[in-house]
């Protein structure tokens, strides 16, 4: 006898907001066994692990900054999942934007007025949208799959931005060592509050989560975009244009990423250094799909995902637990976020598959 | 005769209880001491030995210490956050060791004025901050005298990390040295563009190996190149550790990283109230560089030679990079009879004459 999933038909509304909380007491229990196993006092390292990064005004504000970036590229990769458009390159459109903001601080240097750090948000915009155009126009007027091209264009803006930092941008005064120099302060994004790290960045994400709600439930483009993802059949008859979806959720989304590139380095990196991002552009990828493509969704799951990184730190320095045990950890929070999810979408059934009419 | 373990361990637990005990009550609060590293304490190369440099520390200090490591820490807006957390948590001497941690490390230090740090490899230093790295170069000359003589291809394989002063010294420290020994013989890099990434280390390797090298150096943290060079029979150059077990056969000898005693000083320096931020730049003489075992498979007129050159630059008689140096366009950089000087050395941005291939920009 073999298990096999079977949908359900229909799906609890209440289970699918109770799944993530099963997700966390799983992952508590489990992971207390883990942590029992390993000598430590589980009460101990989940206090560790969930409560005390964020026990601080300071800690809130570096949850905050952490999140920020994985919330933006996750809500721009949204809207071309929802749209089977499949935009794996995040990271590289987020090198690309922080390339092109990063540019702009350097060029105007140490007496760049007040103008600069908008003049530095609409390039790391643009810069991200141009490096998504690229797989837009390959799949539009090609067809080339956007995974591959999307995912590719990554290792070569990454390639760029060394070539940059080790060559024209390099900091003369740097020993020839790969940065570029500090940015003047005026390129640098004002921070919220004294003492932590906490820019302008973070409302400016809460500010897309909103504006990309509004977009999908009652603009007519969150519409089509919806549609061609559910029904492809149903949006050529409707007469949606998949290839002009394409460009718009390519370019939105680069655009948004490029935008989390510039926050990057304008932010708490403050120059453009050979790597900018340990991986935001792909872990937001997680970060959209852990908030089922949803805005508000994506704006906890990005919190959530940022909490882990933090907490994984903090159990390092307070309990001494190794890197692994935290990546352990992680990796079981989202095993049961994804568990739990499938789960309340299917059944497990055993044996063959029995014709019924309910079925049907 | 043979006391079962578990007597030994009760009475040692039994001992550490009332050690423990009397240390609350006879001393002041232990000295914390913070460590962030690039890489895994498993990495068995550079952060390894960093995290061998901390248990000395604990071994040193006992009670008095209570040390903290965070590994595989991003060099960029991480690392900021990871070095405040220690510094806010009470942690009083805070080392970060790697070149990335730079910039992070003096802006924490900026709002810590009472916490010391120590940043590895760097060039900035303020009030609280200090910077130390050891003379690789010194290592990468013996090494290159070894690999002259062993190789039948005349082809030298070297894996570098980044294209930073850091490693561009060491390949030219390498070339130098094996010109002197086989004026023939020409070294080939590949860049991999990371400190620690096993498999993109091994494939280097073999890559190197393909294109005719038969010994492969790497300034890189992990052993996989020595382990690709096992696999292949041909001669690999261990990194920060001795990596001999990962390749008895292909390991000629490897540049050890030692830091326990600059460790062990600084923190005793901040027990003391005798901190001083500074530059600590040492090498085979103070002991900070040492060589691992050398492969029994060196022939002894290779073996004594390579002692020599050890001798020799702990003696101040041998510098590596002593003139005429030309670099690859032939220009003459440095004249005969002068050595280059520390300044230029740590600026390091050009190849000297033999390295096949360009400097990546």
């Amino acid at each position: 006898m073999r298990p096999r999933l079977e949908a359900r038909l229909g799906v609890s509304r209440t289970m699918v907001y109770a799944t993530p909380v099963m997700a966390l007491l799983l992952t508590m229990a489990f992971g207390s066994i883990l942590f029992a196993a390993l000598g430590q006092h589980p009460p101990a390292v989940l206090y560790a692990f969930f409560v005390q990064p964020i026990s601080s005004a300071y800690g809130l504000a570096e949850l905050t900054v952490k999140a920020t970036p994985l919330v933006l590229c996750a809500i721009g990769l949204s809207f071309g999942f929802r749209a089977n458009i499949w935009n794996i390159g995040a990271e590289g459109q987020l090198t690309l934007g922080a390339i092109a903001g990063g540019g702009v601080a350097l060029w105007a240097g140490e007496n760049a007025g007040p103008w600069v750090l908008p003049a530095m948000m609409l390039a790391g915009l643009l810069g991200g949208a141009a490096w998504a155009a690229i797989p837009a126009y390959l799949k539009t007027r090609f067809n080339a799959n956007e995974i591959l091209t999307s995912l590719m264009l990554t290792y070569v803006a990454l390639l760029l931005l060394s070539y940059l930092v080790h060559g024209p941008w390099k900091d003369p005064q740097g020993y020839s060592f790969p940065q570029s120099r500090m940015f003047a302060d005026s390129a640098l994004l004002p921070l919220l509050t004294m003492g932590t790290r906490l820019h302008l960045g973070a409302p400016v994400a809460l500010f897309v989560a909103l504006a990309a709600w509004w977009v999908m439930a009652r603009m007519f483009i969150g519409f089509q975009i919806k549609v061609v993802g559910l029904t492809p059949a149903a949006a050529g008859l409707a007469g949606f244009s998949v290839r002009r979806l394409t460009w718009i959720t390519l370019l939105t989304g680069g655009a948004l990423a490029g935008l989390a590139g510039l926050f990057e380095v304008a932010g708490p990196i403050g120059q453009l250094l050979p790597s900018i991002s340990p991986g935001y552009g792909f872990t937001a990828i997680i970060v959209a799909f852990l908030g089922r493509l949803h805005p508000v969704g994506i704006l906890l799951a990005g919190l959530l995902i940022a909490l882990s990184y933090l907490g994984g730190e903090t159990v390092q320095i307070e309990l001494g637990l190794p890197l692994a045990v935290a990546g352990v950890f992680q990796g079981m929070l989202l095993f049961f976020l994804l568990a739990t999810d499938v789960l309340v979408r299917y059944r497990i059934r055993w044996g063959r598959k029995v014709i019924t009419q309910e079925a049907g | 005769m043979k006391v079962p373990f578990f007597k030994h361990t009760t009475i040692l637990l039994g001992a550490a209880v009332i050690a423990a005990g009397l240390a609350t009550t006879a001393w002041t609060e232990p000295l914390k001491v913070g460590f962030v590293y690039v890489g895994p304490v498993g990495d068995h190369g550079w952060t390894y030995r960093h995290d061998q440099g901390r248990k000395a520390i604990d071994k040193a200090f006992g009670d008095k210490v209570k040390t903290t490591l965070v590994e595989s820490v991003k060099e960029g807006a991480d690392a900021e956050r990871v070095i405040r957390q220690l510094a806010a948590s009470g942690h009083k001497l805070i080392f970060t060791t790697s070149f990335g941690f730079m910039n992070p490390t003096l802006k924490v230090a900026k709002s810590f004025p009472n916490v010391r740090f120590e940043h590895a490899t760097g060039y900035k230093q303020s009030d609280n901050v200090s910077t130390y790295a050891a003379r690789f170069y010194q290592g990468r000359h013996i090494a290159g005298l070894i690999a002259g003589k062993m190789t039948k291809s005349n082809i030298i394989g070297y894996i570098g990390s980044f294209p930073i002063p850091e490693v561009v010294r060491g390949i030219n420290a390498t070339t130098l040295a094996l010109q002197k020994v086989n004026p023939k013989a020409q070294v080939k890099v590949v860049w991999v563009n990371t400190w620690y990434d096993p498999g993109k280390e091994g494939a280097a390797a073999k890559a190197l190996i393909d294109q005719g090298a038969d010994v492969i150096m790497q300034h890189t943290d992990s052993p996989a190149a020595v382990q690709a060079a096992q696999e292949r029979g041909v001669w690999a150059v261990g990194q920060a550790s001795d990596m001999t077990h990962f390749g008895p056969k292909s390991h000629l000898t490897a540049i050890v990283d030692v830091w326990d005693s600059y460790y062990v000083a600084r923190a005793k320096a901040v027990m003391d109230g005798t901190w001083k931020p500074g530059d600590t730049w040492d090498g085979l003489k103070q002991g900070m560089l040492q060589m691992a075992p050398y492969n029994a498979a060196i022939p002894a007129d290779v073996l004594a030679m390579a002692k020599k050159a050890q001798a020799d630059i702990i003696a101040g008689t041998l510098h590596p990079f002593a003139g005429p140096i030309k670099d690859q366009m032939g220009m003459q950089k440095v004249a005969a009879g002068e050595n280059l000087d520390d300044g230029s050395l740590l600026s390091m941005n050009w190849y000297v004459h033999g390295v096949q291939g360009k400097l990546p920009k």
